[in-house]
């Protein structure tokens, strides 16, 4: 097991909780200096980034992790709450367990890298400074928090935890129907929160360890089949329960993802929330969904993860093609961009579903990717979005001439969106549809989610051509290209998109032993 | 030595995606815009490839792999590893000069006729990144790689199509293209699928193996094939997907030249021409009838186009269709041999369009124009040399290539018979079309009189960056180039390289399809042959007749003609409705069903959650006034009660001992009485 201290602290827990001690700095500081919260800001999520890099120079890639304590890396584990006499029960206890496998590590490099960028982005924002920083680092705890934690209930608690500072994020910083898409947000997750709340209730009653025979949040112990006593509510017997937990859970995780029909309250969230909000939001949150399927759905019940695979696959499929089919019909580049992220989150899902390890190899890849790739898509529509104070479709034309440069970085990252070899997406999407293929079923999915590919091409070469293309209409005689700060925030990222589309190894390499054994899990192979 | 030599191809895939790096970055900084670095580059990756040509007939194939990524040790699987690397074999080598070579050309020429152009750098950086990616299509030893240059040289010519995107022709244009190539992309992303899932190798030889090994067989493997062959139908713009290619003739004139006439739309050939071998009798039969259907149907549209670029545009897809064909009869060598005359003698034809149109400012309409022969005699001779080529007349490439397809195509016929032989008579009728509507092309361009004399007082030759250029693809439409035979190429070094392989499945038939083991077909090609050539001669000359007397000797009144078969002129003339029919059936229906999906989305969707979220608030507000009124009302109910009886008790309350007392005392005797009763 790899211990990684700094000043006698986990780097998990700083990982976690740097944030939250940049938030007390920024509260700290007078409102009016603005120029200081925002730098308080960006060098604390800077120092996450840092740490991140710290963490992959020394993470160990052979290691699997998924239900194993010792494939776990950079493990801290604690006490946090303990009650002798809880109820009739016995003792309730909660562990401050953290550790990062080869389905986490990938999603907490992303968390560092995007909270940075977000942070960069949310310059544009011009009210309120310091109450949006103090938000936003609060965030960025939530987000690193539910990443780590192997204890459903530390994960429950970052789960609660980030959807507070979302709320008030689009709420007061959004755009002209923030409250109701704030609400809207807000109360969508709370919903699916509730079933997971009430799986993990379940769980834990059912749940005894095998070592210390009390029951137990631990999910790694969770994964047990040993932990359930037969006639349990989630025990061997009880496999209808243990189903309807997995659809539970499903739906809690699929709100977030978000799977069709749960996906409304995005495209809202989206066109209203600030520019690095939305950031945050498609390149990040929506992994928490596809990750929480990954870690505890897949992973506790991974019956129901056999069980469900078609279900699955389809709604996947129709993600895809429904998602696109919507974004063709936008008018609103922020919310096209919006129903895209559906759509390829729908590819997540298709990948998730076959079980295979290239499957879900390409469904992690594409987590991170569409990660970084979305995130310079929504930078861009702030980019112009800054300047014109309209995202209509319609509104332009000619920009390509008037703003190369940043015409050249929009237009890999749209390349990027719809496959195109050579950058990342293309060898996540190829891995889901190899992965995809293995199954007689999925593999039927797979073929019409194929047309999802060609959709996706019509409606980003289409949003191109009516951004760029043409000639320039005269009021926007005076707009000015992209400027540094705006590259800053996404030449990096295009970077990576470029890099990881040619070398994805690098990628690859962290999660491919922690994905073969989640896969031998999941198919009961030892 | 042997080390240097194997990397070199690397070399020369990296030379033009360093022009493309530098031009993008620095290139407005160069003199010049830097088009002498591009054009510089692109020669000296010229002279790498020959020498790559040269070493791999002494030297013979080889191959370079290195592993790209893994997917980890599994339990099942084992390690799961992918390969990237390249191969030098004759259809590597011969792509190799065949790209760079008319790569350099395209540079030289566009100096002078893009001149003047404001994103003249930009240009220069495109083609750069479009050799780039076509070299890597080629190189490429798997089908994962080709796969991923395949796309980029789609972008390339997206890039290159939209050049002038202040335009909407040029925009549109430039998306159908990508769009279009989408949907045969998506099948021969089907097939690759198919192939990994079976035989789980991508490279090319694993995959012979597996299909050897039988891994792959039946009605799979003609799926797999078919599907291939769908990126192919794509790129190479076969029936039903060539419509992209007419209309990319919007791109600037040497791009159409490079991409869209010789380099990038002949991959669909080279990708049937790489799997060749393993591809079963029922996809050979669908490759032949698809080559054949589409040689046929451009050839029609051909002869009444009146856009000099249209027409070769057209002649472009049923020469391509023509090579499909001729793989697809299994003349493997033959469809690659007319690739490479093709590709020299079209971007001749192509450039001196350019030429013309460079000349003529910008008129591309062949009914304004008319004797420019005595105007621009060297742009008139260069294309009077490709169009003896294309129409196959003794002495050129073009006549070798051709007449070997032919004899391929007859031997396909006399090997299956039946209604077989319906390819054979269509494809010496194209062949005899396409004498005809090139003729026709030469005859209203140069010869004749100038139909629109202003246009023709300013018209003049070409400048010497413009006309080198030509003078040499001219001087490569030649027959001594690969062959000194004049009549039968097959003692020509070009296929003494190019053998015939022996196919994978040599002795297995199809539906209506043999395919025989090499020996006794080249029996067949070799008894077709004589007969091949004599009707192609007749036909072509035939063809070429017509022509003449149509539009030179004016013997027969071409107005009074179409007039007299209108509907047949029109439906050529509007390229069989093809454009229309996929309005309809493409494009409307998908945006129909895209504005249904928002809808549903917006108004059932979200409906559905905004009415729970109404129907939750109206019942907590209802919850409220139950509130209020019962449960609240309740509680003031018993408030009020009691403050009434306080006020009726009240009274009783004086604050009088006494008072208390006499109550006290009536009232323990009530308690009395009732007890004492009961």
């Amino acid at each position: 097991m790899i211990e990684f201290k700094l000043l006698g602290i986990g780097i998990l827990t700083w990982m976690v909780f740097l944030p939250v001690i940049g938030m007390i700095a920024v509260l700290f500081v007078p409102k009016s200096a603005e120029k200081s919260i925002k730098y308080i800001a960006v060098g604390f999520t800077s120092l996450l980034l840092v740490l991140a890099a710290v963490m992959l120079s020394v993470y160990d890639p052979a290691k699997a992790g998924i239900n194993s304590v010792a494939g776990f890396q950079f493990v801290e584990k604690m006490t946090w709450i303990d009650v002798p006499a809880f109820l009739w029960d016995g003792r309730l206890k909660v562990e401050y367990f953290m550790g990062v496998d080869g389905i986490s590590f990938p999603m907490v490099l992303l968390t560092a890298l995007i909270s940075l960028i977000g942070a960069i982005a949310s310059f544009s924002v011009k009210r309120n400074e310091k109450g949006y920083y103090v938000m936003y680092l609060f965030l960025v705890t939530g987000m690193m928090g539910v990443f780590v934690s192997l204890d459903l209930f530390l994960f429950f608690v970052f789960w609660e935890i980030m959807l507070l500072p979302m709320y008030f994020l689009i709420g007061i910083w959004g755009g002209e129907r923030r409250e109701y898409a704030a609400i809207k947000f807000f109360l969508y997750t709370l919903f699916g929160s509730a079933f997971l709340l009430l799986v993990m209730i379940g769980l834990f009653f059912s749940s005894k360890d095998p070592e210390t025979g009390l029951h137990t949040f631990n999910m790694i112990t969770l994964m047990d089949p040993k932990t359930f006593a037969p006639d349990s509510l989630f025990g061997i017997l009880n496999q209808t329960w243990r189903l309807l937990a997995f659809a539970g859970l499903f739906v809690g995780f699929a709100i977030k993802v978000p799977a069709f029909p749960f996906h409304t309250w995005l495209p809202d969230a989206h066109v209203e929330a600030p520019t690095a909000i939305s950031v945050i939001l498609a390149g990040v949150l929506l992994k928490m969904g596809t990750y929480g399927l990954l870690r505890i759905s897949y992973s506790i019940f991974p019956d129901g993860a056999r069980y469900f695979m078609y279900p699955i696959a389809i709604i996947a499929c129709i993600n895809i093609i429904y998602g696109a089919l919507c974004a063709m019909a936008q008018k609103d580049f922020k919310k096209l961009i919006a129903y895209s992220s559906i759509s390829h989150m729908g590819y997540v899902l298709l990948g998730m579903a076959s079980n295979t390890t290239i499957g879900i190899n390409g469904a992690i890849l594409q987590m991170f990717n569409h990660g970084t790739i979305t995130a310079i898509l929504f930078l861009s529509v702030g980019v112009i979005y800054d300047r014109a104070h309209t995202r209509g479709l319609y509104d332009f034309g000619g920009l390509a001439n008037k703003m190369p440069k940043y015409f050249s970085v929009l237009i890999i990252a749209m390349f990027a969106s719809i496959g195109l070899p050579g950058l990342s997406a293309f060898i996540s999407e190829t891995f889901i549809f190899l992965g995809a293929f293995q199954n007689q079923f999925i593999r039927v999915v797979a073929i019409i989610s194929v047309l999802g590919i060609i959709l996706n091409a019509a409606y980003i070469l289409w949003t191109i051509q009516r951004i760029f293309f043409g000639n320039l209409p005269e009021k926007w005689n005076d707009l000015k290209d992209i400027n540094a700060r705006e590259l800053i925030s996404t030449v990096p990222l295009i970077i990576i998109v470029i890099f990881l589309g040619i070398f994805p190894s690098y990628m690859l390499n962290l999660m491919t032993a922690s994905v073969n054994q989640l896969v031998n899990f999941i198919w009961g192979i030892n | 030595m042997e080390f240097a030599l194997h990397k070199l191809p690397l070399v020369v895939l990296l030379i033009p995606m360093f022009s493309f790096l530098v031009l993008s970055f620095f290139g407005k900084k160069l003199p010049r815009g830097g088009d002498w670095f591009g054009t510089t580059l692109l020669f000296i990756n010229l002279g790498f490839s020959v020498f790559i040509l040269y070493s791999l007939t002494q030297l013979g194939k080889y191959e370079l792999n290195v592993e790209w990524f893994n997917l980890g040790e599994n339990k099942i699987l084992g390690l799961q590893t992918f390969y990237a690397g390249f191969q030098i074999d004759a259809l590597t080598g011969v792509m190799l000069v065949v790209v760079n070579a008319i790569s350099a050309f395209v540079h030289l020429f566009s100096v002078k006729y893009m001149e003047n152009d404001t994103k003249y750098t930009r240009y220069f950086a495109f083609l750069g990144l479009f050799t780039f990616s076509m070299l890597g299509l080629i190189l490429g030893n798997s089908i994962v790689l080709m796969y991923v240059f395949w796309e980029l040289v789609g972008v390339s010519s997206y890039l290159l199509i939209g050049f002038w995107y202040e335009k909407p022709a040029p925009q549109e244009a430039a998306k159908k293209a990508f769009i279009v190539n989408r949907v045969g992309d998506a099948g021969f992303l089907l097939g690759i699928l198919i192939i990994f899932l079976t035989i789980g190798s991508f490279t090319f030889n694993g995959i012979f193996e597996g299909v050897e090994a039988g891994k792959l067989s039946g009605g799979m493997l003609t799926a797999a094939g078919i599907l291939l062959f769908c990126g192919a139908v794509g790129k190479s713009a076969q029936f039903p997907l060539h419509v992209w290619l007419p209309d990319a003739m919007e791109g600037p004139t040497p791009v159409s030249a490079l991409i869209h006439a010789a380099t990038m739309v002949a991959a669909g050939v080279y990708l049937v021409a790489r799997v060749f071998v393993m591809l079963s009798a029922d996809a050979l039969t669908v490759i032949t009838y698809i080559g054949v259907i589409t040689a046929f149907i451009s050839a029609t549209i051909a002869i009444t186009q009146n856009d000099i670029k249209k027409v070769l545009a057209y002649s472009t897809i049923s020469q391509l269709g023509y090579m499909i064909m001729a793989i697809g009869v299994g003349a493997y060598s033959f469809g690659f041999f007319h690739l490479v005359t093709h590709a020299f003698f079209k971007a001749c034809l192509f450039l001196t369009a350019g030429s013309v149109i460079y000349g003529m400012h910008h008129v591309q309409d062949i009914r304004e124009m008319g004797g420019l022969r005595k105007k621009m005699p060297i742009t008139f001779y260069t294309f009077l040399m490709a169009t003896l080529a294309i129409s196959g007349v003794p002495l050129t490439s073009g006549f070798l290539s051709k007449d070997s397809i032919l004899a391929a195509t007859l031997a396909f016929g006399s090997i299956n018979g039946g209604f077989n032989y319906i390819v054979p008579i269509l494809a010496f009728l194209i062949a005899g079309m396409t004498a005809f509507y090139m003729f026709r092309l030469l005859i209203l361009t140069f010869l004749g009189e100038p139909k629109n004399k202003e246009k023709y007082d300013h018209c003049h030759e070409s400048p010497k960056q413009m006309t080198i250029p030509l003078m040499i693809l001219a001087a490569l439409s030649f027959f001594g180039v690969f062959s000194f035979n004049p009549f039968d190429a097959s003692g020509g070094w070009f296929l003494k390289l190019v053998k015939m392989p022996e196919h994978l499945l040599a002795g297995t038939s199809g539906l209506f399809y043999h395919i025989l083991p090499l020996e006794e077909y080249m029996e067949h090609i070799h008894h077709a042959h004589m007969t091949a050539m004599v009707l192609s001669l007749v036909i072509s000359g035939l063809g070429i007749l017509t022509a003449f007397t149509f539009y030179y000797w004016k013997k027969v009144d071409v107005e009074k003609l179409t007039e007299s078969i209108k509907p047949l002129y029109n439906f050529s003339l509007n390229k069989w409705y093809f454009d229309e029919l996929y309005d309809i059936i493409a494009i409307k229906s998908t945006m129909g069903l895209s504005r249904m999906s928002a809808w549903f989305d917006g108004k059932v969707v979200d409906g559905a959650v905004n009415g729970a979220a109404s129907v939750t608030r109206s019942f907590s507000k209802f919850n409220g006034l139950f509130d209020n009124i019962v449960v609240d009302g309740l509680v003031n109910l018993t408030g009020g009660m009691v403050g009434a009886f306080g006020l009726i008790f009240r009274k009783f309350q004086t604050g009088k001992i006494q008072t208390y007392i006499a109550f006290l005392v009536f009232g323990i005797l009530v308690m009395y009485f009732i007890f004492r009763v009961l």
